[in-house]
């Protein structure tokens, strides 16, 4: 850049954040003042970035203070719980899986397997691999059973009319949310679109489910209702689930071929 | 509740669930909207808050109580979003400067009368339109610089990027925010 010559758009960029070095943006700053064409570039460059600074940030859904506490509380404290289920998502068991499910990918989220290393030239490290892929196979089962359970008793719940006591599924929903948004991400980052997307709406149902109140209207219950049955929750999880369960058939039915 | 952010700081360090809870209920939208501005889509913004609550849990025993709880949260909230863009590095999909051009054309005409423009919503639609065209790294540079006011450098650093390479984001960002906004910005001749 001299004086002499335009100043480019990307010297504009610079001059507009102020991330010039001293004698470039003197150069700069007298070039401006003598070149109308460039002036007028950067008056068009400032008017964009006023353009961009005048539009609000996208504000959180309705409610947001609500489902964020109710996504965080089950991690925060899920040690306390005691049981199984809670053990799925405390925090230790939260990072365990995270780091196994990311070294195995979430192939086997939707059935599909890595290529096979045959089973006499495995390395102690691909054994405990698959062990742990076994043990995941199982908690995500039983993840997708537990809630499969939510959801029909929800659609099933409070035929009579007046207020419907949902505070078992509320419990339960709350200590499925953690361990399913993590099951979700990793379907997310392995290119899992289709398992993400059904982990998705259901985690949406569970956390809108846990943040309830213990009670709930005819209206309310009937509107989680809907959006169960207008995504076809149920029958999406199912699938899911089944796909796990062949998964897991299918590895036994290895190991079993394998040790005859 | 506690009134104050450092009382309830002070109260959830102790253990006190509720105390934490008003923390979350009184900063989650503002986290939310920086991580949707950041990441560009809402389900990443509900990850990125949700990570950032959980950092700043563990790391209460750490928070400086003298500091503003906000400003402290809106650090973990950036790095939080910069985490989620850098394992996303692989999966870009924004598109180059030279194809914005096409997708504009196949949009669906957009009136930018100054009527229309008066409504916020609709700048707000108009520049979300145009940071959807930017990749993450170019949408994370340019958010850190423009709306965060961070250096080059110290962008270069976040993002994990040569300093060339964070300019360049940057320049990128900026020529393909042009491009999609200049028309709505234009005088009167």
């Amino acid at each position: 850049m001299t004086t002499n010559l335009h100043l480019q758009d990307d010297d504009l960029v610079l001059h507009y954040y102020g991330e010039m070095g001293r004698a470039e943006e003197a150069r700069a700053e007298s070039h401006l003042e003598a070149c109308r064409e460039c002036r007028e570039n950067y008056a068009r460059l400032q008017r964009v970035m006023a353009f961009v600074d005048s539009a609000p940030a996208v504000d959180a859904p309705a409610g947001f203070e609500r489902t964020a506490w109710a996504r965080l509380e089950p991690a925060l404290h899920a040690p306390g719980r005691g049981g199984f289920f809670s053990s799925l998502s405390s925090p230790a068991y939260l990072a365990l899986a995270a780091g196994t499910i990311l070294l195995v990918g979430a192939a086997f989220i939707a059935g599909r397997l890595m290529p096979r290393t045959p089973v006499g030239t495995q390395t102690d490290g691909q054994a405990a691999e698959k062990v742990r892929e076994r043990i995941l196979l199982v908690d995500l089962g039983e993840h997708l059973d537990r809630s499969q359970m939510v959801l029909v008793e929800l659609v099933s719940a409070g035929e009579d009319k007046g207020d419907v006591d949902i505070s078992t599924e509320r419990v339960r929903a709350e200590q499925l949310v953690a361990a399913n948004r993590l099951y979700r991400q990793t379907a997310m980052s392995t290119g899992d679109a289709a398992v993400a997307s059904v982990l998705d709406d259901l985690e949406r149902v569970l956390v809108d489910v846990a943040a309830s109140p213990s009670t709930v209207s005819q209206e309310e219950l009937d509107s989680v209702r809907r959006r169960i049955e207008s995504k076809e929750l149920l029958f999406k999880v199912r699938v899911v689930s089944s796909q796990v369960r062949e998964r897991q058939k299918a590895e036994i039915k290895e190991r079993t071929s394998v040790g005859s | 509740m506690p009134h104050t952010d450092a009382a309830a700081v002070a109260l959830a360090r102790d253990g006190d669930s509720e105390a934490f809870r008003a923390l979350v209920e009184r900063h989650s939208c503002a986290v939310y909207r920086l991580a949707h501005r950041m990441t560009g889509n809402p389900q990443d913004a509900e990850d990125v808050v949700q990570e950032t609550f959980l950092k700043a849990y563990r790391q209460l025993g750490r928070f400086e109580s003298r500091a503003n709880f906000g400003t402290w949260l809106h650090r973990i909230a950036v790095n939080c979003s910069i985490d989620l863009i850098r394992g996303r590095k692989h999966q870009e999909t924004g598109h180059d400067a030279s194809d914005l051009d096409t997708l504009h054309k196949h949009d669906d005409p957009v009136d930018p009368s100054p009527e229309r423009l008066m409504l916020s919503t609709e700048v707000q639609e108009q520049v979300t339109r145009a940071m959807d065209g930017l990749t993450h790294m170019e949408r994370a540079a340019f958010v850190l610089r423009h709306f965060e006011g961070q250096s080059i450098d110290d962008i270069s650093r976040a993002l994990g990027l040569k300093a060339n390479a964070a300019k360049h984001s940057i320049f990128r960002a900026v020529r393909k925010m042009r491009l999609a906004l200049e028309p709505f910005v234009e005088t009167e001749p």
